[in-house]
């Protein structure tokens, strides 16, 4: 006999604890897979909401974002051997972003590594990692605990949203540095704001117990009000904001080597240009051998911004050196409505993209009136991100 | 003052003793440490009761590779034989009897399979052979082979290749048979099925119909003992004897072997091996450390998860090491009377089974938990033959018993008296009055084995002989050539290539390696 299932099973999607929110606003039902929960890809207007990121408020909801409790007495030593990351330099009440490696040195997935206590972090990433943390583990004194639907998140990014937290009661918010995380007091309880974000603004990601997420909700939209309120947004305009950041995304711009069928389709950090998350120095961590290796002998491919001629987006697209052979590809592309400019991030074939960097050539298609047309366009290799706001970094940022 | 050395060999098993004798012949400073009082591993003799004295893990010598017994000289370091082409004899139910040596066979046999015995018997032996040179290759890489491991990998398949178009067919056949289908496909008499079925599942967790015991039939045939392939042969003064050998050559060449010198840890300085630390706290120094400790307790134990990639520790991990095989020695105030057999059987090697059929149901609570309330029994009365062990009229028993497994629901601590009058009485159905003879006993279970000797859950090869474990998979893929990732430390025991079997390859390959290693180096230098 089995033992009696005793936790509730969701047929069809997950909802979260927002979602009696955020169904009614969802005119189209327009969601995008993400681990099954329910997820939006947009509210209707993708333009619209991208608009309200980089000029006022934008409020996504985090809860699907898989985080785990690594608590123990090993977990820094458990971290430092799982990440490329030298974790002991990220300090008590600060946030990290890392990648992890297999055994080859090619990237499983990236994440952030929040630091709660001496020996407690959350890692939050996108995909479940549980396989391969509790593989990790072996060894190692830690507890590893998914704690996803315990803890919820929301997304607050944009130019006003340090003035909207501080009208929800965050008292002194403006002193809270890039990567920094504090508690305050909210509604009988606690909302830990970390100055965190995937859209290289000004930004944070607030994280609180899923009993006080309407009361957050409702909250946010009323602190919101006087600066032109407070726009929940859904993955493509998160994907855009991305894109001019210049960060990158799994299962987009690189296969999380987990997951790669073929040898050659994982990419090393350096491959993915993350070489400054690794840090040789700290000790033994996995991959770190395989790294040493490609450091020595050069690696294969590499991860490149590109400026693209022409409005086309080019997500992708081939692209060609002399116009001939092939040396790669656009892995992300979009218009960039604020750089005004057509953007990509893209995987050249060493030596393309890092001593030979003229004569690119993407090759686009485009549909004019019922006719496919083949272009060849430049294409630039150019510094990311494409757009980074002072405001981002700047402490305090300005308030409205 | 500290000495230091060029070579530390953590274990004075077979294998880390064949590799101490390699590399202080060519000239390297060696040092031995082993954990136990006693060298040879389960290759070793002792004293079980005043006056008794037996071999007490592996019994018989059938795979001694020919060159390591040459280049060391074994002979010239005392290690001599009480009988090298032992017969076997197989008992079977109420009172019937198979005896074969090498190609005869007679008694329980019908006249079609008496007829077909020396052909099968060749053929398998042919296959065997073509096994053999692998036994000394390092196995090629996976991926990245450079040109001398293409070419090893093109020998093996060439040796193959080379049977002929029949035999090759045949070859290719069989091997991935079980070694039930394979025996019933030829003979019909019981007990001749039992002798293949005996040498294939010995010391592995399978039963004649698992996949895959036709090759450790083959694996097993690739042995041979004074020009002999095939053959079975006691070592005098027992399997320590063979242990006693290689240690004099060591010993004669330079190397120094510590006794009861448990290594606790293997130094990593700079992702490097550089030297190991005893249980005592002492740190000991040297430019190569070789591990006779099995693949898991080199990797997870002495090395630790930090210096590891987790893939790498996960693989290791898994290693399949579960032993299945217990063994019991008894001390015997007189020879025991086995219905049917002859002083000249009891010199031999005697092995206790009915049919294939019964070996095959033998397995079939192992699977679960639990041991074989009838199992299978082979054993030897080394006595007969070498009186050395006992002194006159009296006798000691040695018996490999299966199945056993390492997790036994029960727990073997509780289990252990009731399993051992499980044997008895198996063994009084054969040997009526022979618990009356018994002066002293000696089980061990395969947790006694892993706790004893430091096998992995007990068992003989330190990991299980199958095809997932094999060659360039053996122990895992990334430390399949004696070097695993960490530089400076090498594999040179059973977990190894070719695996265990008291046979010295791996000992042998893994010096090679690490004299390779010392001459680039040098080279560099
Ligand atoms: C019951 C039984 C019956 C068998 N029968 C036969 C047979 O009849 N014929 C045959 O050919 N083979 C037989 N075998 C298999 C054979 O005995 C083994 O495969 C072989 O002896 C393995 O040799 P080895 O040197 O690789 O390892 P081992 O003999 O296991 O030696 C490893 C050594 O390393 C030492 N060690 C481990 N950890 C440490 C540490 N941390 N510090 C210091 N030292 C350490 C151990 O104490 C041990 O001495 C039998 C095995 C068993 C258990």
């Amino acid at each position: 006999m089995n033992a009696p299932v005793t936790k509730p099973i969701h047929v069809g999607l997950k909802p979260t604890p927002f979602i009696e929110r955020l169904r009614p606003l969802n005119k189209f039902e327009s969601l995008e897979y993400w681990k099954g929960y329910w997820s939006p890809a947009d509210y209707g207007n993708a333009e619209r909401e991208y608009f309200a990121i980089r000029n006022t408020s934008s409020v996504f909801d985090l809860s699907p974002m898989t985080k785990y409790r690594i608590t123990g007495p090993d977990t820094v030593a458990f971290l430092q051997r799982m990440v490329t990351r030298d974790v002991s330099k990220i300090k008590v009440g600060r946030v990290g972003y890392t990648v992890w490696c297999n055994d080859e040195g090619k990237v499983i997935d990236d994440g952030t590594l929040f630091r709660l206590g001496e020996n407690h972090f959350r890692l939050c990433c996108q995909e479940n990692q549980l396989f391969w943390l509790s593989h990790s583990a072996e060894g190692f004194d830690v507890n590893i605990y998914d704690e996803t639907d315990e803890v919820t998140g929301l997304s607050l990014q944009g130019p006003t949203s340090c003035s909207v937290l501080k009208a929800l009661g965050c008292e002194g918010i403006e002193t809270l540095k890039p990567f920094e995380m504090r508690a305050f007091p909210f509604a009988g309880g606690e909302v830990v704001v970390s100055r965190t974000g995937f859209t290289g603004d000004l930004g944070y990601e607030l994280w609180i117990d899923p009993s006080l997420a309407l009361p957050l909700w409702d909250g946010l939209q009323e602190a919101g009000k006087p600066f032109s309120g407070v726009e929940p947004i859904g993955s493509h305009a998160l994907d855009m904001v991305r894109i001019e950041a210049g960060f990158i995304a799994a299962q987009v711009d690189f296969v999380p080597a987990d997951q790669a069928i073929r040898a050659d389709r994982a990419r090393s950090p350096f491959e993915l240009n993350l070489g400054w998350l690794v840090a040789m120095d700290k000790g033994h961590f996995t991959g770190r051998r395989a790294l040493l290796e490609e450091q020595k002998n050069g690696s294969k491919y590499c991860l490149v911004a590109v400026d693209i001629d022409g409005k086309y987006p080019a997500d992708g697209s081939i692209i060609y050196h002399h116009k001939e052979t092939e040396v790669g590809h656009i892995t992300s592309g979009i218009w960039s409505p604020t750089a005004k400019r057509n953007i990509g991030l893209a995987s050249l074939l060493v030596p393309f993209g890092k001593t030979m960097l003229d004569d690119l050539w993407v090759e686009i298609y485009v549909m004019r009136e019922l006719k496919w047309e083949k272009l060849m366009v430049k294409c630039t290799v150019v510094k990311a991100p494409f757009f980074e706001p002072a405001r981002r970094r700047a402490t305090p940022p300005l308030t409205y | 003052m500290t000495k230091s050395y060029d070579h530390i060999v953590i274990g004075a098993g077979h294998n880390g003793l064949t590799a101490a004798a390699y590399l202080a012949k060519a000239g390297g400073r060696v040092l031995v440490l082993e954990a136990r009082d006693a060298i040879g591993g389960a290759s070793a003799t002792a004293e079980i009761a005043p006056g008794y004295k037996v071999s007490t893990c592996a019994h018989l010598l059938n795979q001694l590779h020919p060159r390591v017994a040459k280049d060391l000289g074994l002979a010239s370091h005392g290690l001599k034989f009480a009988g090298t082409d032992l017969p076997t004899t197989v008992l079977g139910a109420s009172g019937a009897v198979l005896r074969a040596q090498g190609d005869n066979v007679e008694g329980a046999i019908s006249p079609a399979d008496r007829a077909k015995y020396a052909a099968f018997r060749k053929k398998l032996l042919k296959f065997s052979k073509r096994l053999q040179p692998m036994l000394l290759t390092t196995p090629p890489r996976l991926l990245n082979r450079d040109f001398k491991q293409n070419m090893d990998l093109l020998k093996l398949g060439w040796a193959i290749r080379s049977l002929g178009r029949t035999d090759m067919r045949e070859f290719l056949r069989v091997a991935g048979m079980n070694v039930y289908d394979l025996v019933r496909d030829d003979f019909e008499s019981d007990l001749v099925q039992v002798l293949f079925a005996n040498d294939a599942v010995l010391g592995t967790s399978m039963g004649p119909r698992s996949p895959g015991t036709v090759l450790t039939l083959l694996y097993r045939l690739t042995g041979e003992i004074a020009g002999r392939q095939g053959a079975l042969a006691l070592p005098q003064g027992g399997m320590g004897a063979v242990a006693d050998a290689l240690a004099a050559a060591a010993t004669k060449a330079g190397a120094e072997i510590r006794t009861a010198a448990p290594v606790a840890r293997i130094l990593i300085e700079n992702d490097r091996a550089v030297g190991v630390v005893l249980s005592s706290g002492e740190e000991i120094r040297a430019g190569h450390i070789l591990s006779n400790a099995d693949p898991r307790t080199t990797f997870v134990k002495l090395v630790g998860a930090r210096h590891l990639d987790a893939g790498f520790q996960r693989d290791v991990t898994k290693i399949r090491t579960k032993g299945m095989a217990a063994k019991l020695n008894l001390a015997l105030d007189s020879l025991p009377a086995f219905t049917g057999l002859n002083q000249s059987d009891l010199a031999g090697r005697v092995i206790l089974s009915e049919s294939i059929e019964q070996i095959e149901n033998a397995f079939n609570p192992a699977k679960y938990g639990e041991y074989s309330p009838t199992p299978l029994i082979e054993l030897t009365i080394p006595s007969v033959a070498d009186p050395s062990l006992t002194g006159p009229g009296k006798h000691v028993l040695s018996a490999i018993v299966q199945y056993a497994p390492y997790h036994l629901k029960a727990g073997w601590d509780a289990a252990r008296e009731d399993f051992l009058k499980t044997i008895m009485a198996r063994l009084e159905n054969f040997a009526p009055g022979i618990g009356k003879q018994v002066v002293a006993s000696q089980l061990l279970t395969p947790l006694d084995l892993e706790r004893e000797y430091g096998l992995p859950g007990g068992h003989w090869h330190h990991g299980e002989l199958a095809i997932d474990q094999l060659l360039m998979l053996r122990p895992v893929a990334a430390a399949s050539r004696y070097e695993g990732p960490i530089a400076g430390l090498y594999l040179c025991g059973a977990g190894a290539h070719p695996g265990g079997g008291v046979m010295g390859a791996a000992g042998h390959n893994a010096a090679r390696t690490v004299l390779e290693a010392r001459k680039s180096g040098e080279k560099a230098a």
